[in-house]
């Protein structure tokens, strides 16, 4: 059975998205949207814990939310997947469940 | 598939009721059903038809109205969360002794059971909050 995570805090704001990756299994994906999408940029104080958890589960960020804050895909950590809304719908099709870290 | 939406959050100070617009309209664009969308606590706000948003800027109640109009959704508002925040139907009015009504729309007025419901008939049930 697999879930789909979804953040939606920045992590500098909520322990939200920290605690997401400490319960996270294998097969999981993790959906950061709205402030989280911050989580996904490489060099901050956060990537490191991100760059490992991205080996254990698949990270995706939401591409609207991204763009929202300035950012676009050159500035995600490697291995984090861009996804529009389609694609949230998808991911959230193809897990089992959605869980929302609010 | 069949969805099962939950909004948390009123209008204009989260983002969680826009995030749960677009996914809602995403899903249904790729032909997904949206078995109910079931606003709670504050997100019971987003079924008023009294707000008036300056002309360039989204009105996010009318927007849940016209989508429900288009896709003839179920749009559900919490009853004890609603009395609360004066969100009020034409019978509600009358039985608490109010002299107006304010519900928008597509939306209907109903129990927590609608959400339970949700949560056993949609394969996917998915909540946007704060």
């Amino acid at each position: 059975m697999s879930t789909l995570h979804t953040v939606n805090k920045s992590p500098f704001e909520r322990s939200s998205f920290i605690s997401c990756l400490n319960h996270v299994k294998a097969g999981d994906a993790v959906l950061m949207i709205e402030d989280a999408v911050v989580a996904a940029r490489k060099g901050s104080a956060f990537a490191e814990i991100v760059e490992k958890a991205a080996k254990d589960c698949t990270l995706y960020v939401l591409g609207p939310d991204l763009a929202a804050r300035g950012m676009g895909e050159d500035d995600l950590i490697a291995g984090i997947k861009l996804v529009d809304y389609g694609g949230f719908v998808d991911l959230a099709a193809e897990h089992d469940r959605t869980n929302a870290w609010l | 598939m069949k969805f099962g939406i939950v909004v948390d959050e009123g209008p204009y100070t989260h983002q969680a009721s826009d995030t749960a617009y677009q996914f809602t309209k995403a899903a249904l664009e790729k032909g997904h059903e949206i078995f109910r969308v079931f606003f709670y606590h504050d997100g019971v706000n987003n079924g008023t038809r009294l707000t008036v948003p300056p002309q360039d800027e989204r009105n996010i109640q009318e927007r849940w109205t016209k989508l429900a109009e288009e896709h003839k959704l179920d749009l559900v508002v919490c009853i004890a969360a609603a009395q609360r925040r004066g969100i009020l139907d034409e019978n509600e009015a009358k039985r608490q002794g109010k002299d107006a009504n304010n519900i928008a729309p597509g939306f209907r007025i109903s129990g927590l059971g609608q959400l339970i419901e949700a949560g056993i008939v949609a394969d996917r049930l998915v909540v946007f909050g704060d």
